[in-house]
């Protein structure tokens, strides 16, 4: 059965499922019980399943992540939620030293079962240091696994998952995507970790997105579709480990490659795809890759800024185009129903 | 000499200035054109006044995301920072920062971030430049009750207590971390300023909402670190009135009570310095008057001069990732068309 739902909810929902799953299942970061709930996500788990399992904690990430790891050592499996990816910043020693190394280091004997939920902010204002993704950052580091879902569905298949996976998952929200609806199967519904989606099939170009760029892929494709151009768009889900074979196959039919970022530029996702695409489907390509990222700079703060910091539906339309090198009449903008700086009219601030 | 009538008049000047700007920038929140996230020093304006009333422009002084009172009662620009929040290029970070990141380097007022605890140990750092000049001169180090939780916080007094630098942790304790209450994140009975007096630092410790004893204390402590006595950390007891971002009341929000805030406020230490001024002091009427009508005027201005500003070139969304204008080139990965 299915049900329609928010992103926000289909994660609330997930954890209900996990919590009842096991009692191992803990849940636990700054103001999961507060009346807010992480915007809806853990809302009713502490009535549900008691302060014991769902509790709120001081203002301390690095010593919440090793809390997190040191209970998963005994067998617990602890789902830690930070508001802002930001936030967690702080924890580094922990995640990359001990959660990532655990493991291997000490020759496969305990894993660390542990998910860590990352918010990523975007617009009206949050700054330099509110709207980092980081991604790239984290895939860098071995022994860990990214998750980072764009419709309600997978973000509830991909946390069952990532809860019920022996290693350290980092599961990473766009808050732009808190709000979206999608259908979402009832029931324990799993979504491979390492498995992208095809989100739509076309002949002309492959699209790689991940996150929220997958909406604006699928905003991008629709318009084109129009014009008479086919895209076909890969969804990652996960981008460590990243479904190789669906990026293979999908080159192989279209020929022509562009990988869409949420993150910065340089050291990016999109340009290791690039990277190992050239190098083992070169021959196959009939134009260079593209990838379409941010630029190198932080989030600027200003409205005034940000509108040309992240690359829009309509960057994407003009990239594909090019690499088609079809002329497109640009005064036909892609439909843009708000301002830049908002997910959509309901949202008025502040964070 | 004692509180005389110039410094109190100037503290009641600082508390009325900054409890308008906030007020102001609450009124017009829902303009939607400060697009960014704000923290809001209502209630919180007396801590800021009285530190502020002992620093010089000379002094070093960091903070935290609720800075605005910081900033002004340090001296930084009204106009400065109220372009900021529109996002103008005007602002103190022209543009970049926002409310959250201030910056006055010309009054000493070295920066403010979001991140909870991010400055504390920064402000550790200007406290070792200072006292390697050797002139007399302070850092101070706004943080909240919720910072202390970090382990930055530990870090940083262990290094200032143990290299005696001139530094002052000035901890605002207005009970909440978000909606969470003190005692969901540290033990009920636990001290603060105890854990820094077990650290080594100089203490005190004080009623927020009393503006003359506090003042005292802040002149004492900054006396004492400016002749070399290493390290003070002061805790006041406050209120932060409406809700942690943005610019509402939250008290229907359940996570603390409406009774408790009516406590706090029936003690505004604006309003009871207003009496205290007009009744012991026996300041006329009209002089308060003017001064409001002046800090109106002025806050008018500032709004007027922020909304009318432009945003910044487009180019700067793309560069400005170092200082050389040549790496900034040679590193740039922006391919369109912006414009300089
Ligand atoms: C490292 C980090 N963790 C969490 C947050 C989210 N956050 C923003 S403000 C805040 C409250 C901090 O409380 P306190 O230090 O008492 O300051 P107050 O808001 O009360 O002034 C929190 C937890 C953050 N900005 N940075
Ligand atoms: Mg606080």
């Amino acid at each position: 059965m299915m049900q329609n739902m928010t992103y926000g909810a289909a994660i609330n929902t997930a954890m209900h499922m996990a919590m009842e799953l096991d009692p191992n299942v803990l849940c636990f970061g700054l103001g999961v019980d507060d009346p807010k709930h992480i915007f809806g996500t853990t809302a009713g788990l502490q009535e549900k399943f008691g302060e014991q399992r769902v509790f709120d904690m001081p203002t301390s990430e690095n010593a919440i992540t090793g809390v997190g790891i040191g209970a998963s050592l005994a067998g617990y499996r602890p789902v830690m939620t930070h508001q802002r990816l930001d936030f967690f910043l702080l924890a580094m020693d922990q995640l990359v030293n001990a959660a990532a190394k655990w493991y291997y280091m000490f020759g496969g004997q305990v894993s660390v079962p542990i998910v860590i939920r990352l918010i990523i902010g975007r617009g009206w204002g949050q700054g330099p240091t509110h709207s980092q993704n980081l991604q790239a950052w984290f895939s860098h580091i071995p022994g860990l696994k990214v998750v980072m879902p764009a419709s309600p569905a997978d973000a509830k298949g991909l946390l069952l998952e990532s809860i019920f996976d022996d290693n350290p998952v980092l599961f990473l929200e766009h808050r732009w995507l808190h709000d979206s609806e999608g259908l979402v199967p009832s029931g324990d519904y799993r979504v491979p970790i390492g498995k992208a989606r095809i989100v739509r099939e076309g002949e002309d170009i492959t699209l790689v997105s991940m996150s929220y760029m997958t909406i604006e892929a699928i905003r991008a494709a629709s318009y084109l579709e129009k014009q008479g151009i086919s895209c076909e768009i890969i969804d990652l889900r996960t981008v460590k480990p990243i479904d190789w074979n669906a990026i293979f196959a999908s080159v192989h039919k279209t020929k022509k490659l562009i990988v869409l970022d949420t993150g910065v530029t340089t050291g990016s996702i999109a340009g290791e795809i690039i990277a190992r695409i050239c190098m083992e489907c070169f021959s196959i390509l009939t134009r260079p890759p593209v990838r379409i990222a941010l630029p190198d700079n932080p989030e600027p703060m200003s409205f005034g800024l940000t509108k040309h910091y992240y690359p829009s539906n309509e960057s994407i339309v003009r990239g594909i185009t090019s690499m088609l090198s079809v002329d497109h009449d640009l005064s036909v903008t892609v439909e843009s129903p708000v301002l830049h700086d908002v997910p959509g009219d309901w949202f008025k601030g502040p964070f | 000499m004692r509180n005389n009538i110039d410094i109190e008049m100037d503290l009641f000047y600082t508390m009325l200035r900054i409890r308008k700007v906030e007020e102001a920038i609450a009124d017009r929140y829902k303009e939607q054109k400060m697009r960014t996230p704000v923290h809001l020093s209502i209630g919180q304006e007396s801590v800021a006044a009285v530190v502020g009333r002992q620093l010089y422009h000379e002094d070093y002084c960091v903070s935290t995301h609720r800075a605005h009172a910081h900033y002004l009662a340090k001296g930084g620009s009204l106009q400065a920072m109220i372009s900021e929040i529109y996002g103008k290029v005007t602002g103190c970070c022209r543009g970049r920062g926002g409310s959250m990141h201030l910056i006055d380097t010309a009054v000493g007022f070295m920066g403010s971030t979001a991140i909870v605890g991010n400055t504390i140990p920064i402000g550790v750092g200007l406290g070792l430049s200072l006292k390697l000049a050797g002139h007399g001169k302070v850092s101070c180090i706004f943080l909240g009750d919720g910072a202390v939780e970090e382990g930055v916080f530990y870090e940083s007094l262990n290094i200032a207590v143990l290299k005696k630098l001139p530094v002052l942790f000035v901890c605002e304790n207005n009970r909440y971390s978000v909606y969470s209450p003190f005692s969901k994140r540290q033990p009920a009975e636990r001290k603060i300023y105890e854990i820094a007096k077990a650290m080594g630092a100089t203490i005190y410790h004080g009623d927020g909402y009393d503006v003359l004893a506090s003042h005292d204390v802040a002149r004492c402590a900054i006396a004492s670190i400016r002749e070399g006595g290493g390290p003070c950390f002061l805790e006041f007891e406050t209120y932060r009135w409406r809700e942690h971002c943005g610019p509402n009341y939250d008290n229907d929000l359940g996570y603390r009570t409406e009774n408790e805030f009516l406590s706090w406020k029936a003690r505004d230490p604006l309003e009871v310095f207003r009496v205290y001024l007009v009744g012991k002091c026996r300041v006329s009427k009209q002089v308060i008057k003017k001064m409001e009508e002046d800090v109106d005027q002025e806050i008018e201005v500032a709004f007027e001069l922020a909304e009318t500003a432009p945003f910044p070139k487009p180019i700067e969304a793309v560069t400005g990732e170092y200082k050389s204008t040549e790496a900034n080139l040679n590193c740039s990965t922006y391919k369109g068309e912006l414009t300089t």
